[in-house]
């Protein structure tokens, strides 16, 4: 019996329409925008102004706070302007746009697809590096690396999980990513083992990969310190604590970070970032990005610049398909819709989605048959059809001891619904609400 | 660019999946015990059958449109399903009248006047059952004797209608027993009693289908078959003269066609495991009391209707297992 976490799930159509297609590097587009807010926390600070010449991997916008990440220059050219333009959330976001000129690379990276094996074993160097090279949770969720890596005091990691599990549907990047770079993805993970003072490391893959779960295998042979974990194919398991529940068994408590249960979670571009940055000293400024759709012509994986356009992406997998309805930055479960496609690639987007007019549209809304699906498939453990009529009545308070702060926004519930209601909607507005009711009465 | 396109938040896909489908499912899984009861009680049953559906159907249609001002919505399968499971209810002779009185309670006043699909307490179905069986009980408890019957009649008694004259008149089971078909054609469903709940095994295959097709979960039908079994077997060891072997009490009656297509009505039962197992033992439970001890021979109806009165109680106090709640 393959692992998995217990309680609910679902498992919509897999669509891994580019999981045969290498990683291909995107041809440089002719200008950037690089957000300054392209991970959870403050927004980094800009560092360069109109007119100034920047170089591949310099530093062009300094981390914010502790909770924040530097920011580094995808290309080499000239800065344009320094203003507001939208990223994929659809409102105007400062950031920093760049004329290409050229591909000159700062001093001191490596550039070169040697494999660097020895590291200094020294944690607060590598997490050192790992901040300055402005690396995120590649995942999506564009969590600082360094944060995860500094558990709060009193707190110590037990195991590092690798989250190559990939359970949305259409994305290839991870499982690409695995076949193509996994010495270095293994350099990566021992690094973040020695950052964290860790022994063990378990890299979780869902059994739709098993050329990737073979190929770990074979590279981790007599390696007892890194275990591939083979799970079985379920949505959500890619969230840090289903992941944590499916290898481990240990359930992370409600309002809890998983380092309560001993447990520090990295996806794999994240780790391969930090093996580029610690061995080869290159700051996070590309990643693998799927393009994909059903009516895409060539449904690819690219590895792309921080900065570059959507389009570009879009008319290399051979342009947007007369019957597009939807574009969206992400997976399908989770993904957001972006309105153009102007808006950047950033650290956080792992795959741009063109869906058909068809399937882009949402059924008319029916009543509730009290079906219990959505109680069924919630992952934890919740009730989407109460938590959806409180949010509607607006009866905060119920909402609240109903726990709508542990909705992890998986969408498991509206997929599955029937009568096709927007529950995760309705909870997503709740969760809003409740959240600011929390924090003004900690005031 | 030119082309508008849709922004809606996630999840961006759906399940092929809908209310419809689920209706048409079950309405599907009843055609082998509905062609059943054409083969037994002849074009009877298709009368019946007919009349219970074209008339919750226009039922719906007039309340809705006329009376609730809303656009009808007959064409999702539901008011389908309340007439067919109306009809598998009451015995096949019942007067066309009847039917007819019992459609506009089952919908009008189990169903819309609570504001429609979803909203209804109380299974739509039974309470139509229910008010005829209260309303005309010499009609709704007059069995047509079935075609492969050999005796020389216009009705019958039904095998629990049997066993309660029996036990009542002060007769051993083991006596009472001699009248009674056996198991095994309580099984397939040669016996009387009503329209479409005489093939125990064809309901069986029904539900075999709504689980492959994940319609319902096994839960609801085992916990109140299982409850029947259990308590029934216990009062039988306790005393096999005065209480009958389990088993009949399985194939007997509605009990099939209760646990499986009646107690499982989504919107009428408990929207977690834990509340369905209450949910459905509280059936099995005043099942077993109502036919043994009670003045009706057959109660599964009357137990699913008082257990649906308990349903927002249940839900309200019995709340699913959180990831990360309790230690």
């Amino acid at each position: 019996m393959l692992k998995t976490f217990k309680l609910g799930g679902v498992h919509p159509a897999e669509n891994k329409l580019s999981a045969s297609k290498a990683i291909e590097k995107l041809t440089l587009p002719k200008s950037v925008f690089i957000p300054v807010a392209q991970h959870i926390g403050a927004p980094a600070q800009a560092l360069v102004k109109k007119g100034d010449q920047v170089k591949v991997g310099q530093l062009i916008a300094k981390s914010g706070g502790f909770v924040s990440a530097n920011i580094h220059s995808s290309v080499s050219g000239t800065v344009k302007k320094v203003d507001l333009s939208m990223d994929s959330s659809g409102y105007p976001k400062q950031g920093i746009f760049i004329d290409v000129a050229g591909d000159e690379w700062e001093e001191g990276i490596d550039t070169s697809s040697t494999l660097v094996e020895n590291f200094e074993a020294d944690s607060k160097k590598i997490i050192d590096k790992i901040n300055a090279a402005g690396i995120v949770g590649l995942g999506g969720a564009t969590f600082p690396t360094h944060v995860k890596l500094m558990p709060p005091q009193g707190m110590k990691a037990e195991m590092l999980l690798i989250n190559g599990v990939e359970c949305e549907p259409y994305l290839t990047s991870d499982h690409r990513l695995m076949l193509e770079k996994a010495p270095e993805l293994l350099v990566g993970i021992r690094i973040l083992m020695c950052a964290l003072e860790v022994q063990k490391a378990y890299i979780g893959i869902e059994n739709n990969k098993p050329d990737a779960i073979a190929h770990l295998q074979e590279l981790t042979k007599g390696d007892r310190s890194i275990e591939v974990v083979p799970l079985k194919v379920k949505y959500p398991q890619g969230g840090e604590k289903q992941l944590i529940k499916a290898v481990t068994g240990r359930e992370v408590p409600s309002g809890a970070l998983p380092i309560a249960v001993g447990a520090v979670v990295n996806n794999v571009g994240t780790a391969l970032a930090v093996y580029e940055a610690v061995q080869k000293n290159k700051p996070l400024i590309e990643r693998v990005v799927t393009i994909t759709g059903k009516s895409v012509a060539k449904p690819s994986n690219f590895l792309v610049r921080i900065g570059t356009p959507v389009q570009e992406l879009i008319d290399a997998a051979g342009g947007l398909p007369e019957d597009s309805g939807k574009i969206i930055s992400g997976g399908p479960m989770m993904g957001k819709a972006v309105a153009n496609t102007d808006i950047p690639v950033t650290k956080g987007t792992s795959g741009i989605l063109i869906m058909q007019d068809k399937e882009a549209k949402r059924d008319k809304v029916k009543t509730c048959i009290r079906c219990t699906r959505c109680v069924t498939v919630c992952p934890m453990g919740l009730e989407p059809y109460y938590l959806m009529t409180v949010s509607e009545k607006q009866i905060w308070e119920n909402a609240e001891n109903h726990h709508i702060m542990d909705c992890i926004e998986c969408g498991s519930c509206s997929y599955t619904c029937p009568a096709d209601r927007p529950l995760l909607d309705y909870i997503r507005l709740g969760k809003g609400k409740v959240g600011n009711i929390i924090r003004s009465r900690k005031q | 660019m030119s082309k508008l396109l849709t922004i809606s938040p996630s999840p961006h896909v759906h399940t092929s999946d809908s209310v419809n489908k689920i209706m048409y499912r079950v309405i599907l899984a009843l055609v082998p015990a509905l062609v059943w009861s054409v083969f037994m009680f002849g074009f009877e049953a298709v009368r019946v059958t007919l009349l219970a559906v074209a008339a919750c159907m226009a039922f719906e249609f007039v309340i809705q449109k006329y009376i609730m001002k809303e656009v009808p919505q007959i064409t999702d399968g539901s008011a389908a399903l309340t007439g067919i499971l109306l009809a598998f209810n009451v015995p096949a002779s019942l007067p066309s009248w009847m039917i007819i009185v019992g459609a506009l309670v089952a919908i009008g006043v189990g169903k819309l006047s609570f504001g429609g699909l979803g909203n209804n307490p109380f299974n739509p179905a039974l309470v139509g059952r229910v008010f005829l069986l209260v309303s005309f009980p010499v009609h709704m408890t007059s069995w047509p004797v079935t075609q492969t019957a050999t005796v020389d009649a216009l009705t019958t008694a039904t095998p629990l209608a049997l066993l309660k004259e029996g036990v009542n008149a002060g007769k051993p089971v083991s006596e009472v027993m001699l009248n009674l078909p056996s198991n095994l054609e309580m099984l397939y469903g040669n016996m009387s009693g009503s329209l479409g709940e005489i093939s125990a095994l064809l309901l069986l295959l029904g539900f075999a289908y709504m689980m492959w097709k994940k319609v319902i979960t096994w839960h609801i039908p085992t916990f109140v078959l299982g409850t029947i079994f259990i308590f029934q077997g216990a009062l039988w060891m306790l005393n096999p003269e005065n209480f009958i072997e389990p088993v009949f009490h399985l194939l007997s009656g509605g009990a099939m066609l209760g646990a499986i297509y009646m107690a499982t009505d989504m919107v009428t039962s408990p929207m977690t495991v834990r509340g369905q197992l209450i949910f459905g033992v509280g059936i099995g439970v005043l099942t077993v009391l109502i036919r043994n001890f009670g003045a009706y021979p057959e109660g599964i109806s009357f137990a699913i209707l008082i257990m649906n009165g308990f349903v927002p109680l249940i839900n309200a106090y019995i709340k699913p297992k959180r990831f990360g709640g309790q230690k």
